[in-house]
Formats: C-alpha cells, structure tokens, sequence
C-alpha cells in the first residue's frame, strides 16, 4: 500500500509544481522525470498487491461520513501494473517529445494530475473516493484535449468528449445510488454485503455498463473516442487509450464482477453482444480513416471490444456455474488489456514521432519513412504485427486464449448464450483478420513506398528517449509474446479472486507452454514457435547465401513501365478501396462519386468518397437535433418577469407535492 | 527419444522436399488436361536452382524489410507446415502450436508478404497487397470457423488430437463436417491463390494478387517465395488430408513400420489430392475479383452455420 499510497499525493504535488515550473526549460524534466519514477512506484505497488494480502487504508478525507477508504487487492494491483507501464512509458517518451511542445504550461500541471486521477480510481474502496477520481480523470484529460485548441476539430472534440465523459460520470453515480440501496451504505465493504433483488441488480448491470462502457469506448457510446484521443498531445494519446480505456474495464470489472455479487446469464448476453459490434466496427471505421492518430483511436475501439467478448464469456460462464471457464475468459480478458496498453502506447508513440518528423497527421502525405526513420519504423512495425494478432507476439497469445474460452464450453442450456458465443467467435475472427489487413496499410502506407511529399521526404529520426520508450515497448510485446504463461500466473490472484477458480498453473510445463485446459486439448508454446521460425531463418539464410550470388541494385521493375510519380503508389484510400467495397458499402453506406468533365473541358477530374456513420446518423444527430430544438422553445424562459419566476416556483412545488401524495 | 526426434526431423524434411514435386504434379495435370505434354514434374526443382544461382536485382529504394520477408515468409510457412501431421499423429513438437496457431503462422507470412509488396511503391505491388488483404479478411474469420467446427467435434484444437479422433473415434456422419469441407475447400483455394479467385500461371495481367505482390522479387529471394507457395499449397491438402482423411496415419508411440505405412498412405493422399486439384483448376473459370468476397462469403457463412449447428445440437 506504502507505495501507491505516496505515489497519489506525489503525483497531486508534482501536478502543482507544473503550474509554476512549466514555462521553465527544466519543467518537462522535472515532470516527466517525476511523472516516470511515480508510475515506477504505481508499478511495484501493483506487482506487490497482484501477490500480497488485501490491504486497507481510511484517511479523514472527504466527506465527514464516509471518509477515504482506500484498498488494494488483486485487481487494483493488476490494473496498477497497466498504469504504472502506460504512465511510466508514456512520460518516458514525453522526455523527449514534450520539447516540440509550443505550450508546454498547458499539459504539464494537466499530465501527473491525470495520472494521479486513474491512480485513485484504482486504490479507491467507496463511491465517492472513486466518483472523485473518475471526474478527476475525466476533467484532467479533457484539459490535456484541449491543449491545441486553435487546431481545427480540436474543440468539437472537447465538447463532444466532455458531454460525454459528464454522461459517463452520471451513470456510474446512479449506479452506486443504487448500490448503496436506501441506507446509503457508500462503501464498497457495505455494497459487497448487500445483495440486490434481481429487477434492481439487472439495472445496475445496464447501468454500470452504460457509466464504464462509454469510457472505454463501446459501441454505440464510442463517438468521442476517435475525436478525443487524437486530438491531444501524442503521449497523452497513448495514455487516454492505452490506459484510461483500461482504468473504464476496471471501473466495470469493479461493480459487476466484485461489488454486485452473482449475476444472471442474459448479462453474458448483453455484454457479448455489444462486444463483438465494438470490435468489428471498430476496426471497419479504422480501416476507413486516414489520419493515423484516429485510426488508432478506432482500433482501440475494436480492442474494447475484444476486452469486453472475455468479460461477456466471463459473466455468462460465471451465471452458469461453470467457474473454470470464468477465470479462463477472465484471464483473457485482463490479458488482452495488458497487451492493448503495451502496443497500443507504442503506436501512438510511433504515431507522435511521425507527426514530429513531417508535421502531417495525414497518412497520404507519407511514405518511405522507414528510410528516414529507421528506429521509430521498427518498433512500430513490431506494434502493427502484435496489434494484428499475429504470432509470436503478444497480440496473439491474448486472442488465442479468448479463442479457446469461447470453445471451452458449448454446453449451453440457454438460448442467446447458445447462439451469441458461436457468432462472437466469427466476429472476434473478423475482426482479427480485418485488423492484419488495417495495420497492413497503416505501417505500408507510412512507412514504406516513396515519400508522398517534401515533408516525408526530408524527415527526421525522432530523440533517444522516445526511441527508448518504444523499443522498451516493443521488447514487452514479444517477451508477453513467448512467455504468455508468466502473465497468466500473474493474473491468476485477479481470477481468484472474482470467479472462485483459477487457470492451471502454467509455469510447470515443459518449455513454457500454455494450456488453458489440459494440454490434449489445446497448447501453444511462443518460445518454440518464435525459436523454430528464428532458427528456420538463420538456417536458410545460411544455406542460400552459401548458393546464391548476391544483390545488385537496380530501377524498379514494375512490369517494364516503372512511373517516376509518386502519386501513381498506392495510397491509404486506393488500398482500402476493396474492403471499402465489400464491407463499408453495407455497414457505411460507402459511395464513390467519378466526375469526368467531358472532352474539351479542361477540369480536373475528381473522385468523391463518402462514408455515412450509421451509429452517429441514428442516435446522436437526432439527439442535438432534439436538444437544440427544446433549447430554442426554452430560450423565451430567460426573459421573463419576476412575478412569473415566483409562479413557476410555486407551480413547480405544487406538482411535486401532488405527486408525492400520490406515490404514497 | 531419439526416434521421436528423428521422426519429427524426417516430417520436416519431407514436407520441405517433397513440395515442389507437389506443385510440379499440378501443373503436369493440369497441362495434360489441356492437351500439352507440359514440363516434367521436377520442373519446380530446376527453376528453383535456375534462380537460386542467379544474383537478386533489387530496387534502388528497397528497405531491409524488403530482404527479410522472403525467409520470414519461408521460415513460417516451414514451421506452420511442419505442424501439420503427416504420417504420425504425435510427433515431438505438435504441441507447440495447435490450428489456430497454425492458421495465424500463416498470416504472419501473409502480413510480410503484403509489407514488401508495398515496399517499392509500385502500383502493382500495392494492387497485389490491397486484393491479398482483402481476401484473407475474409478467409482467415472463415478458416477459423472451420477450426470450431473441427474442434468442437474433437474437442481439441491440437491438430494431432484431432486426427486421432477422426481415426479411432465414432464420429460418424456429421453435417458441420461436410460443411466444414467444403469450407475448407474454398479457403484452401483462396489462400493458395489456385484458379477461381487467382491464377498461379499468370504475369502481367489486372487480376492477379500474389504474382503482383512479389512482382518485384528475383533471385533467391523468388527462390524462397516459390518455395513457401509450394509448401503452403502442401500444408492445406495434408491439412484437409489429416483432418478428413486420416486413413493409415500412424498413431500411439513412433514406430518404424505404422511409420512407413503412414508415409506411404500420405503419400498417395497427397497424389490424389495433386491431382484432384489440378482437375478442378481446369474445369472452372476464374472469376472476377469482386465475386470472390462473395465466394469466400460463403465459406464463412457455412463454417459459421457449422459452428452454429453444432453449439445447438449440443446440451439440448
């Protein structure tokens, strides 16, 4: 507890020591070197709690009544992990990258406050300790959004996030009001000890679903994510969707797995649902973009939605009675999560550096960067090939594992579990492959071909710390790669702890395999797949060097007809065009318009794409719509006389009073 | 010990070795069918020394990555195909990795592929990636499918189990295996780049995929590429051999003549399946490039209605 316990408060001093340092040359040091050695202590707090007792802590904070009940167990401690590598990460980077910042005295005090926010979220044991660092968090980032306000889109993005992030905040309140029942027993302790009656605990699982699930990102409530997270600095970026999403599945796992006791099935059903549409749409409106910060944002989008298939299994397992493959979902889950903040940090770190180098967020103003900039390319690619799921990074062992929990059980008595776990798996599946084919473009369209512009052409390789913060990244994605089975022990407290059961211990296998069940059922082993492909390389390359003549370089060959333009490359568009074809023209109602002026008109010729949000076209549009329409009738209320005020006061009680006597 | 090892070691040689026969084989059938005597069927071996003695012409822009993919695209698409049973169904190193890992072995080599075909900034490479991604987004979500099916039957998605239990088991008829087939077909086909959604024998045409990809390759570098397209092709007919034909793999502790059996009984599967193909390569069109999502559509649909069927008929 020690630990986290100083890291808060230090974080919350350093916060303050930003405002008055931040115009100084030393300010970002300071920061970011403070932000970096407390998210080390996040970090072993983390570790220590994910093995340690449960422990407890009371402050005579806050409200008189209730007090600040802090406590760390398993959970607190996994998701402590995940921040004190997203924060610690993110601020090494920002060692470097802050000094392309032109005002620094707008994210400094902003960055340890924010971090200090999540941190309280997750060592928080009441509502109002938790509501307080959920806002803190909420209002921090929207700070950190706003940093570039005079970049277009930047302010719509505030204000959509900041509606947002309210809505979110007020579910989550209504959800411990119901928690908390009549008595107001505010503390988790007293919400653990009250069961719900069942109408009343289904209304908190929609709730909480609602409150956490449009924090993290799920479909429908997913809208300001790929505005926000883009829109801020790059390591804030990276911070915002490689942990704050994280900190929204803990604030989930928190009340449905822990504080709301045994759940009912239709809620697996519920949270499968929304899951496997978050993860393909998400990654269908990745595929779409071209701005690459907000293709990245979209992916996060899909990865929730992978997140939120495990916890859906989890639930429905756990309803059923079968605790076994609870804690496997569980696991998978909380692995996939770890897995997003580690290579989803490093893209968005790959992203900044890139938007150093050519000033361009555009993916069409790009191209050959893996020249220019040989460091940043590689740890990027390793993201790109983790994020695709591809083997033996860790992206795989994550998807690999929710595979097998979705085969785990098909002795399904009810229903929609029956129907809805089968049709996640497909979706999980298309949305694994559809996300290969989105980094296939990312990293080919940025990285490779010919420079697009001056910009691209004349880039720079970015500084030694963000280099460091990537390729400490990227060396995590492939040692979580071949030895899954570290982390799954790791997290076996965490399953403990909310399913009553366990994975088997992985660590006791030959050679570091895993096996989720037994192992003649399904096994998989990264360190000898990623040994075998090494050894299969070194092997040929040795022999067909030993054969062969060498390299000689030469024009490109392109079928005879090479075209010296480098508009005539594949661009981010032209390369989505198929999959724009086939998948985007259902889901989006993609069009392309071809104007061809006729022979003699010396126009340009154009190409229109239009692409129709359906989520946005059908909830949200309407909703301002609505919402603008009331606030226009109510705008004549601000002009009345005083008399009228009183009468509506007067009005407004008598209603109020009539209803009460009716309800009685 | 030591027999398990060498066993293993012979299953890798094997398949290395005898690949391009395989390749040869479909071409020598379908040539005949054509009536043209066509090269020998150890054609594939002598281009492969033709262009292993050559020197690689490289573009002038070409990155590290474009050097590497080849023997990345080779390594993993040796080792996925070294975890395919093909005589025996426990060999020392099956369990390293089970279908799914098999199947996502493949798309890492995919994912290398399509990067250096985008590597120059060639239209035709990036033609040739964009059309590769496509289709494996629609044929990887329907292998998968396949791999539930499959798996959900055997209760194992280890492929060694799941030979064992097509072998010895009572499965009987079951209609998700049936569908699961002709699923499997159709990937196979896809993935493989044969005749109705690819044409293997084909340069500079507007339809091609993987030919445009590795438009750019010379050397040994298409040395390795050639060979990894011969091995994939062997992987999927021993795949779709092993699951569905088990007949005389060798299973239970390695022996030398169950062994010899399996080998001989892979063998003439592998044959058949050579020839089946180049049959059916000769008898269908090639069709144009946007029906094959809905080719492959269908795959995934039946795979899924498999999944679906069996997830149903289970706990009732």
């Amino acid at each position: 507890m020690t630990g986290a316990i100083w890291s808060i408060p230090a974080l919350f001093v350093l916060a303050i020591v930003g405002t008055v340092t931040a115009k100084t040359p030393a300010g970002r040091i300071v920061i970011y070197g403070g932000s970096l050695l407390l998210a080390a202590g996040l970090l072993i707090a983390g570790f220590d709690a994910l093995t340690g007792p449960v422990q407890h802590l009371r402050l005579p904070l806050g409200l008189p009544w209730i007090g600040t009940n802090l406590r760390l167990d398993a959970l607190s401690g996994f998701f402590l992990v995940i921040l004190g590598l997203g924060g610690g990460g993110a601020s090494l980077f920002a060692l470097g990258y802050g000094r392309h910042e032109h005002h620094p005295e707008r994210v400094l005090p902003f960055f340890p406050a924010f971090l200090a926010g999540m941190a309280t979220v997750l060592v928080a044991d009441d509502a109002f300790t938790f509501l307080f660092g959920w806002e803190l968090m909420s209002l921090t980032s929207w700070a950190l959004v706003m940093a570039h306000d005079k970049e277009p889109g930047n302010a719509r993005a505030g204000f959509v996030y900041l509606i947002m992030a309210t809505f979110s905040g007020l579910a989550l309140l209504l959800a411990f009001g119901m928690l908390a029942g009549p008595l107001g027993g505010y503390a988790f302790d007293s919400m653990r000890a009250a069961h719900p009656a069942t109408g009343t605990a289904a209304i908190i699982l929609i709730v909480a679903l609602i409150g956490a699930g449009s924090k993290a990102g799920l479909v429908p409530l997913h809208v300001w994510l790929p505005l926000a997270h883009p829109a801020a600095p790059s390591h804030v970026s990276a911070l915002m969707s490689g942990v704050m999403t994280k900190i929204a599945v803990y604030g989930f796992i928190r009340i449905v797995f822990d504080l709301l006791g045994p759940n009912q099935w239709w809620a697996g059903t519920a949270v499968l649902v929304l899951g496997g549409i978050t993860a393909v749409l998400g990654v269908l409106h990745a595929l779409m973009e071209r701005d690459i910060k907000r293709l990245l944002a979209y992916s996060t989008v899909e990865n929730i939605g992978i997140v939120f298939i495990g916890l859906g299994l989890a639930l429905a397992f756990r309803a059923t009675g079968f605790q076994a493959g609870a804690a496997l979902a569980l696991t998978a889950a909380l692995f996939h999560a770890l897995n997003h903040t580690v290579f989803k940090s490093l893209l968005f770190f790959g992203a900044g550096a890139v938007l150093n180098a050519t000033g361009e967020r555009d993916m069409e103003t790009m191209g050959g960067l893996i020249h220019r900039m040989p460091r940043t390319s590689f740890a990027f690619l390793a993201g790109c090939v983790a994020i695709a799921g591809l083997p033996p990074l860790n992206g795989f062992a994550s998807e690999w594992l929710t595979l097998q929990a979705i085969l785990v059980h098909p002795e399904m008595s009810e229903w929609g579990l029956k129907l809805m776990i089968p049709v996640d798996g497909a979706a999980l599946a298309l949305a694994a492959a559809l996300a290969g084919a989105c980094f296939v473009r990312a990293f080919g369209i940025v990285f490779l071909g010919r420079p697009r512009t001056d910009a691209a052409a004349h880039a720079r390789e970015t500084d030694p710390w963000s280099i460091a913060a990537m390729m400490g990244f990227a060396a995590l994605c492939l040692l979580a790669g071949i030895f899954p089975g570290v982390v799954i022990d790791a997290i076996a407290p965490v399953a403990r702890g909310l399913t009553g059961a366990r994975m088997p211990v992985q660590l006791g296998d030959a050679w570091m395999t895993i096996a989720p069940v037994e192992a003649s059922r399904s096994s998989y082993n990264g360190l000898l797949v990623f040994g075998f492909v090494t050894a299969s390389i070194l092997l040929t390359v040795a022999v067909v060097h030993r054969l062969s003549r060498g390299v000689r370089r030469g024009p490109a060959w392109d079928c005879g007809f090479p075209d010296p333009t480098t508009a005539s490359q594949y661009s981010a568009a032209s390369f989505a065009q198929p999959l724009r074809r086939v998948f985007a023209t259902v889901v989006f109602q993609a069009s392309d318009t071809v104007v061809m002026p006729p022979p003699g008109d010396n126009r340009a010729a154009s190409i229109v794409r239009r692409i129709r949000d359906p989520i946005w076209d059908t909830v949200y549009a309407p909703l301002g719509r609505g919402v603008g329409w009331i606030a226009d009738r109510a705008n004549k209320l601000q002009f009345l006389t005083i008399r009228r005020y009183l009468g509506f006061v007067f009005g407004a009680l008598v209603v109020l009073l009539m209803a009460l006597t009716l309800w009685q | 010990m030591i027999y398990a090892f060498l066993a293993q070691l012979v299953q890798m040689t094997l398949i290395l070795v005898l690949s391009p026969l395989l390749t040869g084989l479909v071409r020598k059938v379908k040539a005949r069918l054509q009536r043209r005597r066509g090269p020998s069927v150890f054609q594939p071996y002598r281009d492969l020394r033709r262009l292993l003695g050559k020197e690689a012409v490289i573009a002038d822009n070409a990155s590290w990555l474009f050097r590497v993919a080849p023997y990345f695209v080779f390594a993993s698409t040796w080792v996925a195909a070294a975890l395919v049973p093909t005589f025996a169904a426990n060999l020392m190193f099956s369990w390293s990795g089970d279908l799914i890992a098999i199947t996502a072995l493949l798309g890492s080599a995919r994912f290398a592929l399509a990067l250096a075909g985008m590597d120059i900034g060639t239209s035709f490479g990036g033609i040739g990636s964009s059309r590769e991604m496509m289709i494996s987004s629609l044929a990887e979500p329907a292998m998968l499918m396949i791999v539930f099916s499959v798996a959900l039957i055997a209760g194992s998605t280890q492929l060694s189990t799941i030979a064992e239990t097509m072998l010895n088991g009572d499965v009987g008829l079951r209609v998700s295996l049936a569908l699961a087939l002709i699923a499997l077909v159709i990937v196979a086909m896809a993935e493989n780049g044969r005749v109705p959604v690819d044409n293997p024998a084909t340069h500079l045409e507007l339809t091609m995929v993987h030919e445009a990809m590795v438009l750019e390759y010379s050397g040994r570098h298409l040395a390795m590429i050639e060979l990894a397209a011969s091995l994939k092709l062997t992987l999927y007919i021993a795949m779709i051999a092993c699951v569905f034909v088990p007949l005389g793999m060798a299973s239970g502790p390695g022996q030398v003549v169950p062994d010899a059996i399996g080998a001989t009984a892979w063998l003439a599967k592998m044959a058949v399946g050579g020839v089946l193909l180049g049959v059916a390569e000769t008898s269908v069109a090639k069709m144009r490039v946007f029906r094959v999502p809905n080719f492959l559509g269908a795959a995934l649909m039946l795979g899924l209605l498999g999944v679906l069927l069996l997830f149903v008929s289970r706990g009732m």
